[in-house]
């Protein structure tokens, strides 16, 4: 992994002297705050209620009525959000030609493709970081299962890997980050409504299907259950998609 | 120390370059020259590992540039013909980041950085954003990246293009003052330059190498008629028939009358200058004046250049 290191601090650096990386933080938190801040209120309006009706009262549950209502919305700010991350990573250095420098310096490809995306990947974590504060509050005020929802930012993180993984692909496709960026989201919108096909497609296609589904496997993080099959489903899906973009950098050289 | 063999280089159906075959040997500064277009740039980027050749071999080293690519990345330093370079990085941050890619590590990697920029003349604009650096400076940066790592091999683009001509005249000592360290090859549309710096000179054109040899010995060579200039005191205009009959003159222009100019092409069968004193002084003319013009660099390039259209003509 020579020169990772390298590329990884740069990329990092650039990430965060962009203002893209600040504008997409800030739409990314305040509607995080937004839906954790109506979970709770929700979660509150229902304890009350429970208070005069035991029965409702043996059916509250944190992790189902807050935590794992807001992990799903986080999830749908990121399928608009990680591809403006990922957009810039391989379209802007083919634009403005510092490819031509990365290329001729004595760096492995794949150290160059892993370096972009653990540049990416971290960036989103710092943002993710930014939500942790709420889920303190909550552990002040309330009894969290802390285990299940390390659980869910285990899901969201690597949900987020994934489609920056793809994110990585489409913006090595293309010397426009905005082209780039479009082909990103519409691809993972794709993934994620693929499962709706499941009903007319009959029983083993249907399966397939619905094993591709982006959001499913997430679901059973998002409740705080720790899957192997999701989890691998993930990383199969990060690998497949980073071992694209490097097929699609060897590519550069042969068209110069 | 670079070899080039028969390099072919096509762009869908146009060949941007047709077996283009030649050697630098270690610590020659040799310039390559061709028009816009002419194939500097491809045959640059094969040699430092950005592309493949169609077919070909490129090495450097004894290193074939494809199969062997990261080693021979490892000793070629590289400056792009535009100087692509990270406008958000600082300066210091850039020459970090390139230095890390290039393989220095840890406590090397601060001196390494601190004598590029010491080389390039950077310290003022260490701290700086390099999307604020003018482009005699940024030119500056994209020399020193090509310089970290000490590589044995650079292979610089354009490196005066679009500067000023202070900043030539500064890129231009910088060169100097590398080529007791490094083999240098040099591209450049602007002739005076190349022949300043370089050693040698090889010519391009329309994707093929037309000429290689000294500057000198280009001159010679290609010099088909020696021009000499005098200027006299007298009429010069009663003084164009007489040195039209003399032996071995070709033709006599007369420039401005007013200045008493003349032109006098000779053939190059030998120095025709002290004739043509003695022939001007016994006519009773004062010879205020005589000297050999040697055609520039500038002018066989034009000649080789403009040739090549015809050939081409005739083979497609």
């Amino acid at each position: 992994m020579k020169g990772f290191v390298a590329v990884y601090r740069k990329e990092l650096y650039s990430l965060f002297a962009l203002p893209v990386f600040y504008a997409v933080a800030f739409t990314f938190l305040v509607l995080a705050g937004y839906f954790f801040y109506s979970a709770i209120v929700y979660y509150n309006l229902l304890s009350f209620q429970a208070g005069q009706n035991p029965m409702m009262a043996k059916q509250m549950n944190l992790m189902e009525m807050v935590l794992r209502p807001f992990f799903f919305d986080l999830s749908i700010v990121l399928l608009l959000i990680s591809p403006l991350l990922t957009m810039r990573l391989y379209a802007e250095e083919r634009k403005t030609g510092t490819m031509e420098l990365l290329l001729t310096y004595p760096l492995p490809d794949r150290s160059i493709v892993l370096a972009k995306f653990a540049a990416v990947v971290s960036a989103f974590a710092v943002i993710l970081a930014g939500t942790l504060p709420g889920i303190f509050l909550l552990d002040y005020l309330a009894n969290p299962a802390w285990k299940a929802i390390l659980c869910g930012y285990l899901g969201i993180l690597l949900l987020g890997s994934s489609f920056m993984s793809l994110g990585v692909f489409t913006s090595s496709l293309t010397q426009n980050q905005i082209i780039a960026a479009v082909l990103s989201f519409g691809a993972l919108l794709m993934l994620w409504v693929i499962g709706w096909a499941k009903s007319y497609v009959g029983s083993t296609m249907g399966e397939v299907i619905d094993y591709l589904s982006i959001v499913k496997h997430f679901d059973t993080f998002a409740k705080g259950i720790l899957d192997s099959r999701d989890l691998l489903y993930y990383l199969i899906f990060i690998v497949f998609f980073l071992f694209l973009t490097l097929r699609q950098v060897a590519t550069y050289r042969w068209r110069g | 120390m670079i070899e080039a063999e028969g390099l072919t280089k096509y762009y869908g159906p146009l060949p941007a370059i047709r077996d283009v075959t030649f050697t630098v040997e270690r610590g020659e500064v040799v310039g390559f020259l061709g028009p816009n277009g002419a194939g500097k740039s491809t045959t640059i980027r094969i040699l430092t590992c950005y592309m493949p050749p169609t077919t070909g071999v490129a090495r450097i080293d004894g290193l074939d540039c494809f199969a062997r690519s990261l080693e021979v990345r490892e000793r070629v330093g590289y400056l792009p013909e535009s100087v692509p370079l990270y406008a958000e990085l600082t300066v210091k941050g850039f020459l970090r980041f390139a230095a890390g890619a290039k393989g220095v590590e840890g406590k090397k990697l601060e001196g390494e950085v601190r004598r590029v920029i010491a080389i390039c003349g950077l310290e003022n604009a260490a701290h700086r954003i390099i999307g604020h650096l003018s482009k005699g400076f940024r030119q500056r940066v994209g020399l020193a990246q090509a310089l970290l790592k000490n590589p044995s091999v650079l292979v610089l683009d354009e490196p005066t293009i679009g500067l000023d001509p202070a900043h030539i005249i500064e890129i231009r000592r910088l060169i100097e003052e590398l080529r007791e360290e490094h083999t240098i090859l040099l591209s450049s549309h602007i002739l005076p330059e190349v022949a300043q710096i370089c050693q040698r000179v090889l010519i391009i054109n329309k994707g093929q190498i037309v000429a290689t040899d000294t500057p000198a010995n280009l001159t010679r060579q290609l010099q088909k008629s020696a021009q000499i200039q005098l200027r006299v005191g007298g009429q010069a205009r009663e003084l164009a028939p007489v040195l039209e009959n003399l032996g071995g003159v070709q033709k006599v222009s007369l420039v401005d009358t007013d200045h008493q100019k003349l032109f006098v092409e000779t053939d190059r069968s030998g120095d025709l200058r002290p004739e043509i004193a003695r022939l001007v002084v016994a006519k009773g003319i004062d010879l205020l004046e005589l000297k050999l013009v040697d055609l520039s660099l500038e002018d066989i390039f034009i000649q080789l250049v403009t040739e090549e259209p015809s050939q081409e003509g005739s083979q497609s």
